[in-house]
């Protein structure tokens, strides 16, 4: 039919309302049912956590040793340790500390990981050439021991400056996102080779695109689709990161109720109070799981090759 | 009690009209250790009784016994006693060696190498206390079928006193003189009267290592021995092999010098793990026979042995779980030092404070709901050389009277109800090792302080890290750069001398020594330093007690040290496996009498 014309508007195809790219995405998003279920369970978590402790009031360290080891009951429903505080209570304040650390450490990560990946990926050559070495480099690092010596280096100025808290938090973001950019920055850099040669950028470069604009507007986009896999993993990961750290003594102090700490003080009960590391485990798992199932609708949704 | 009345009731005891025993009881109800009573009764010519202080010992043949498993979830890496630091080492090598003498329970002498107990009856001990004669046990010989004799013995204390070996037990050794009397008798000469005697060729200190086979490596080569691993020694069991920081076997000693011992044929430690899976691996799936040291919380203990299959072993010694409130300043450098003993706590150094501190930890919760039969709580320091208590402290529990003592010490609550004081404010860093019993206690203190306008900063630092002597780790404890800590100190033996000596000034923990210091605490007093000195030359037992009742009543009432709860030592093991343990002794000093009921 090229170059004719519709002799009326009655013989011309069923005309779609336009959708743009981000109404495809999420067109897409909500044809993968885990991914909608765990959206919301997720979205339940972090409103929880977020808004629960204006709900359930309870202070999170009231020690109280007539209700030692509670099994849930009204007066606390997911129960007590052994100290008499109230478990709620903890694990949505732990929650906080946990989903924030997992969030921001992920960002932290994947922020390296996508300059450190693009740039290499852009310039090739000799700076890609440095760049790779610098990413085995911090591969072939040992972990523990570096995180250790970071901890102890910079604790105490850290922690004079923010307070307790914020420096712990600020340290841990850090080191766990410091520690885990690299297998982002490879994908991303691998994404990019590909990429640049594509059509698409050809056609752009051609029509005098700028290097910025390339990036930014053709080449990531397109290569986000593993990264943000990537990223639900990351999240995952640096929520139990955490936990090693405190495991350690060297995260948030004791009385803090994170996640993974209250799975350690759990530990030596589990068989008679096993509801103590029912929950938080629980809490954990579900974290996990459900942000795993919203990165894959995400990958799914965001693919830009993909044709549905 | 004064010298007249002593004086008479060993006369009873000379003339039979009192028992040995109840001159000990009436002995430790004055404040006088048991093993300073038998003393002063052998000073005084009566044999102590040592006999009934072991269980008596059924088997009637060697061996047969099967296997015999133990485990310590801490392992032993070194076997030579000289130079293993540490409960793990010491037990470790006293499966293979033997001392002249150990400590029963009840604080008695038990000959093990020793023919007998010296005492002045038997013309072992000088009525100035400037000698003591030990007897050798006849027909005694190493594993690898050579004599023991006092040869060996000599060779002991100079390879211990030998500084280019640096022998940890060199203390004991260096400043006595050890003389050969004949082969079977050796004679320990004192540069002083010396009140303690039992301490050179005593217990864990005193294991005998053979001449024979260490004499080629007894100056500053002593580490390259290969029977540093590999031991040679006198006991029951004889060695298989040793994995250092994992596992150690041996097996009977068919030629051993005591009849139908010991009972088990095969002997196994195994080192690792955690206390609560220790505890499981002993009560709930019976594994092993005999777990060591449970630190755990006396909940699961409990419940453990409501299976059925085991049981908990309590044996009170002079353990203490205590707070320590720093006197000086860790949060500033003086002269390039962190917690130079030249600066002050800057709120610690108001007594006030102090005394708000040790209101504020309910020992009664602790003991009641955390530390359980493992830790009764206590008042003092010094507890436990059976009773060694004194009667002037008291502890008290009361968050309205420590608010009342800072209110009129002048400490007013700011806005964020935190209390300061001419711009020092009560915020301490309260730091321990990673232990759940102890994290639940800082939980409780916290609360309370906070209740009265302090807040601690709660630290909790991994054991290996905490208790390592790492010279180049700022969170040790003999660094002790934080306001509070907190950790139990153990008592090794059952005379309070070397207990005692972690007060001292001149033992202070600092950077000229490497933090190796035994007063990790840094208390100073010249009252305490002097009745110390007072102590170490005083033969009469009665007044050398009051001394050191004394000197406890100085570091707790000072408040910079607070006691919370007594440790004493807690085990596992099965319920048909009889065992030998001594509070002063180590777990293995009897090895050669344990058996199994069947």
């Amino acid at each position: 039919m090229a170059g004719s014309i519709p002799v009326s508007a009655t013989a011309s195809p069923a005309r779609k309302p336009h959708i743009g790219p981000w109404g495809e995405a999420w067109r897409r998003f909500r044809k993968h049912k885990m991914a909608v279920a765990s959206a919301v369970v997720l979205l339940i978590l972090i409103f929880g956590v977020l808004f629960g402790p204006l709900i359930w009031t309870l202070p999170i360290d009231e020690i109280d040793f007539t209700a030692r080891l509670e099994s849930p009951s009204l007066a606390h429903p997911l129960g007590t340790d052994d100290l008499g505080q109230d478990l709620l209570a903890r694990i949505l304040y732990g929650g906080r500390i946990s989903l924030a650390v997992g969030f921001t450490a992920m960002l932290v990560a994947v922020g390296l990981g996508v300059l450190v990946g693009s740039i290499a990926g852009m310039a090739g050559g000799k700076l890609d050439a440095a760049l790779m070495w610098l990413t085995d480099l911090f591969l072939s690092l040992p972990q523990l021991p570096l995180l250790l010596l970071i901890i102890y280096l910079f604790r105490e100025s850290l922690t004079g400056i923010v307070g307790v808290e914020m420096g712990v938090f600020i340290m841990v973001v850090v080191v766990i996102g410091i520690f885990n950019w690299m297998p982002v920055a490879r994908l991303v850099r691998a994404q990019f080779f590909s990429l640049r040669e594509k059509e698409f950028v050809e056609a752009a470069r051609a029509l005098g695109a700028s290097r910025a604009r390339l990036v930014l507007r053709h080449i990531l986009p397109n290569a986000l689709g593993p990264v943000i896999v990537t990223a639900t993993i990351d999240v995952a990961g640096a929520i139990i990161a955490e936990s090693t750290l405190s495991f350690l003594g060297l995260g948030f102090p004791p009385d803090i109720p994170t996640w993974g700490r209250l799975l350690f003080d759990a530990k030596d009960n589990l068989d008679f109070a096993p509801h103590w590391a029912l929950f938080p485990g629980l809490a954990i798992f579900l974290t996990v799981l459900t942000i795993n199932f919203v990165g894959d609708g995400l990958r799914d949704a965001l693919d830009p090759r993909r044709v549905t | 009690m004064n010298e007249d009345d002593l004086r008479q009731m060993i006369g009873r005891v000379q003339r039979g009209s009192l028992s040995r025993r109840g001159f000990v009881k009436r002995m430790a109800a004055v404040g006088l250790t048991a093993p300073m009573a038998t003393q002063l009764l052998a000073l005084s010519g009566i044999s102590p009784a040592s006999a009934q202080s072991v269980p008596t010992y059924a088997p009637s043949r060697r061996g047969g016994g099967g296997a015999l498993k133990i485990l310590y979830w801490q392992a032993s890496t070194l076997l030579n006693p000289h130079f293993g630091s540490g409960t793990t080492n010491a037990d470790a090598s006293r499966v293979f060696y033997e001392p002249l003498a150990g400590w029963a329970t009840d604080g008695t002498l038990h000959p093990i190498l020793a023919a007998e107990i010296p005492s002045t009856d038997n013309g072992g001990l000088s009525p100035d206390g400037r000698s003591v004669t030990w007897k050798l046990k006849r027909g005694v010989k190493w594993h690898d079928g050579q004599d023991f004799s006092a040869d060996d013995v000599i060779f002991n204390w100079e390879y211990a006193k030998n500084p280019a070996v640096a022998a940890v037990s060199s203390g004991s050794y260096r400043d006595v003189n050890v003389v050969k009397v004949d082969d079977h008798t050796v004679r320990v000469e004192f540069n002083q009267p010396t009140p303690f005697w039992a301490d050179a060729f005593v217990a864990a200190i005193g294991q005998l290592i053979p001449k024979h086979l260490f004499k080629d490596y007894a100056g500053a080569n002593a580490r390259d021995a290969p029977t540093n691993l590999r031991p040679v020694g006198t006991s029951a069991y004889k060695f298989v092999s040793f994995a250092p920081g994992d596992n150690l076997r041996a097996e009977l000693n068919p030629n051993y010098h005591l009849d139908n011992r010991p009972y088990f044929d095969t002997l196994e430690i195994k080192g690792g793990g955690d206390a609560v899976s220790a505890a499981r691996a002993v009560m709930q799936t019976a594994d092993f026979d005999y777990a060591w040291n449970m630190q755990v919380e006396d909940e699961i203990l409990k419940r453990l042995e409501a299976n059925g299959r085991g049981k908990v072993n309590i044996v009170e010694g002079g353990s203490i779980e205590f707070v320590q409130l720093n006197p000086t300043d860790p949060h500033r450098e003086v002269e390039g030092e962190r917690a130079s003993i030249k600066s002050e706590h800057p709120a610690f150094r108001d007594p006030k404070v102090r005394e708000a501190m040790a209101l504020l930890i309910d020992r009664n919760a602790l003991e009641q709901f955390i530390y359980g039969r493992g830790g009764p709580a206590t008042a003092n320091f010094l507890n436990n050389p059976p009773r060694f208590t004194s009667p002037n402290m008291r502890w008290e529990f009361s968050i309205a009277k420590a608010n009342e003592i800072l209110d009129a010490a002048g400490w007013v609550r700011g806005r964020d109800g935190i209390r300061a004081k001419d711009g020092v404010r009560l915020r301490f860093i309260y730091q321990t090792s990673v232990n759940a019993p102890r994290q639940r206690t800082q939980a409780v203190y916290k609360q309370a302080a906070q209740r009265a306008g302090i807040d601690l900063e709660l630290k909790s630092v991994t054991a290996s890290v905490f208790f390592s002597s790492d010279v180049a780790n700022p969170d040790t404890y003999t660094k002790f750069f934080a306001d509070m800590q907190m950790y139990t100190t153990t008592m090794p033996q059952a005379d309070p001398e070397r207990f005692m000596n972690q007060y001292v000034s001149w033992e202070v923990s600092s950077k000229a020594n490497n933090w190796q210091g035994r007063n990790i605490s840094r208390f100073r007093s010249e009252e305490y330093d002097r009745i110390f000195r007072e102590s170490q030359g005083e033969l009469d037992p009665v007044k050398r007690a009051a001394l050191f009742i004394r000197m406890n009543d100085i570091v707790v009432s000072s408040n910079h040290i607070i006691p919370l709860v007594k440790r004493p030592t807690v085990s596992a093991s099965l319920n048909n496996l009889r065992h030998v343990l001594s509070a002063w002794d180590g777990t293995t000093w009897l090895l050669s009498d344990w058996w199994r009921e069947t």
